[in-house]
């Protein structure tokens, strides 16, 4: 589904991804995982096209995607939740949705279904973003996203300071979208929230690829982690 | 001599300067609010307006209104899409960087003012107003303590300057609700609080930006073709609304558009009243001197948000 293929991303003179490859298949989440530092964040925005490729290629099914401007990556059916939420803070939930929707023109329909996976923000449509909790912020973040009826979904660290319960609820969202066949590419932290959702594992350092193991292999051997992380 | 019928004449005098003058600022905030570029050419895209208007006025031929009607229309189009051409050919090259915007857009402003006085020349043109009925300014006195409305001898307005203060309500009603209620203004206030979250979601924030510097300048013109039967089309007026705009900008707080417009009503009557009793250049400096104790005291501007 999302193929990322020997790419080099710089942040003005400082490269930090170099010869970085990985592919997100459909109904499955891979997840990266790495030190601070290691190029996660980095990579989501170069597949976002938010930074430029010096080399390398990014296809969706098929298609390359790595040259086009940052605007039609969204539209070709990518969705990003981004490390911070990032919200628009001073427009309404409904307003945040709305702007989820119009990427791709997704009528209200998608709009319901995204309500129904996330109750509570039906209840604050009128709110402003910046009034709602942690962790509405996180799951208006995450419907947002959804608006756009993604085939792949990008989650930079979307546990990042939430409650227990919260996680809960955007884990459950998580597994639902892979079960409804989007390919999901999730950035974490937490060993154990990543252990517990992932398929497979790409480890990365100094933004280059280290391995990719299935997760099922990582929860029987916590050796590997150990070597790659120092945990 | 009483002084109230004067003040109410110098109040609506102050009220026309702070009718045009909020059109004006209220550009300048949106190109400030939503790009970050500071616009230091905006002024000449005032004074481009205002030529142009004498311009189209004086090529149509019939009743001045049919010219000045033309004008209201077309300046404002045509003044918009030579800024977005600005935006799209220049200050998009540049990448937006706060430092070189400002050096170009001074580009800008010199380009536009020499080619004016080239091609227009050094004299100041009038335009005919489309209407201009002399209103004498009303006021009451007691007469043997029962209240009776008389006129006092010599104080008028006109018909053409109250029409000018309705006109830029008018103008300013229909921004607030292109921001407030219509996709495009969701799509400007999406950009303008995170850009690159706003390309995330597909907004083609590139002609975004060339929108809303055209909409900046085409109302700085649009505020120029009101004045222009009022003050005449010169190619040095830029000046004036430039230093004002900024102002009122940065006392009703860096991209407020409701700050703008009442620091814009503030200092327009306070520039008025002061002109008419004092001098219109104490008015500039105490509007100056306003500015430095509102960026000591308030530097987010008086309804402005402090960002973290």
């Amino acid at each position: 589904m999302l193929d990322v293929s020997r790419i080099d991303v710089a942040y003005g003179p400082a490269q930090i991804l170099r010869d970085l490859s990985f592919s997100v298949r459909a109904g499955e989440i891979l997840c990266l995982l790495g030190r601070n530092g290691a190029g996660k964040t980095t990579t989501m925005k170069a597949i976002m096209g938010l930074l430029p490729l010096l080399s390398g290629d990014i296809r969706l099914d098929g298609r390359s995607i790595g040259a086009l401007p940052a605007h039609h990556v969204p539209r070709a059916g990518i969705g990003y939740i981004p490390q911070g939420r990032r919200l628009f803070t001073e427009l309404s939930v409904a307003q945040n949705l709305e702007i989820g929707l119009m990427a791709r023109g997704s009528g209200p329909e998608v709009l319901e279904d995204v309500l129904t996976l996330f109750p509570r923000l039906r209840e604050r449509l009128q709110q402003r973003a910046e009034t709602l909790s942690g962790g509405e912020q996180q799951m208006l973040a995450t419907a947002r996203a959804l608006c756009l009826q993604p085939k792949v979904l990008l989650l930079d660290e979307p546990t990042e300071g939430l409650q227990p319960s919260m996680i809960e609820a955007i884990r459950e969202v998580i597994t639902v979208m892979r079960d409804r066949g989007v390919a999901i590419l999730l950035v974490e932290q937490r060993v154990d929230a990543v252990l517990s959702v992932a398929d497979r594992v790409c480890f990365i350092e100094n933004g280059q690829n280290l391995e990719t193991l299935d997760a099922a292999t990582l929860r029987q051997d916590h050796a590997i982690l150990e070597r790659h992380l120092g945990v | 001599m009483e002084i109230g019928p004067y003040l109410l004449l110098a109040s609506l005098e102050g009220a026309v300067t702070a009718a045009v003058l909020a059109l004006t600022a209220v550009g300048l905030s949106l190109v400030f609010g939503v790009m970050r570029v500071v616009n230091v050419a905006h002024g000449e895209f005032f004074m481009l307006g205002a030529v142009l208007a004498w311009w189209i006025s004086s090529q149509v031929a019939g009743h001045p209104s049919l010219g000045f009607a033309v004008a209201l229309l077309v300046v404002p189009l045509l003044v918009g899409g030579l800024a977005a051409l600005a935006d799209m050919t220049i200050l998009k090259r540049i990448s937006y960087d706060p430092e070189r915007t400002i050096v170009a857009t001074i580009g800008i402003l010199y380009i536009i003012q020499q080619v004016t006085l080239m091609t227009y020349g050094p004299d100041a043109r009038p335009v005919e107003p489309p209407f201009n009925t002399r209103l004498a300014i009303p006021w009451f006195e007691f007469v043997e303590g029962k209240p009776r409305i008389y006129w006092p001898w010599g104080l008028s307005t006109t018909t053409y300057k109250l029409g000018v203060i309705a006109a830029a309500a008018l103008v300013l009603v229909g921004v607030w609700l292109l921001m407030a209620r219509s996709k495009i203004g969701l799509i400007m206030r999406a950009t303008q609080l995170d850009r690159d979250m706003a390309l995330a979601f597909g907004i083609p924030v590139e002609r975004v930006y060339a929108l809303v510097f055209g909409l900046g300048a085409g109302l700085a013109a649009l505020a120029a073709v009101l004045i222009v039967p009022i003050q005449q089309a010169h190619y040095l007026m830029g000046g004036d609304p430039l230093l004002l705009s900024f102002v009122v900008v940065i006392i009703g707080g860096l991209g407020s558009l409701p700050g703008t417009v009442v620091a814009a009503i503030l200092i327009g009557l306070s520039d008025g009243i002061i002109s008419v009793f004092f001098s219109p250049t104490l008015a500039k400096i105490l509007a100056t001197l306003l500015v430095a104790l509102v960026l000591v005291f308030r530097p987010q501007g008086l309804f402005g948000v402090r960002r973290a």
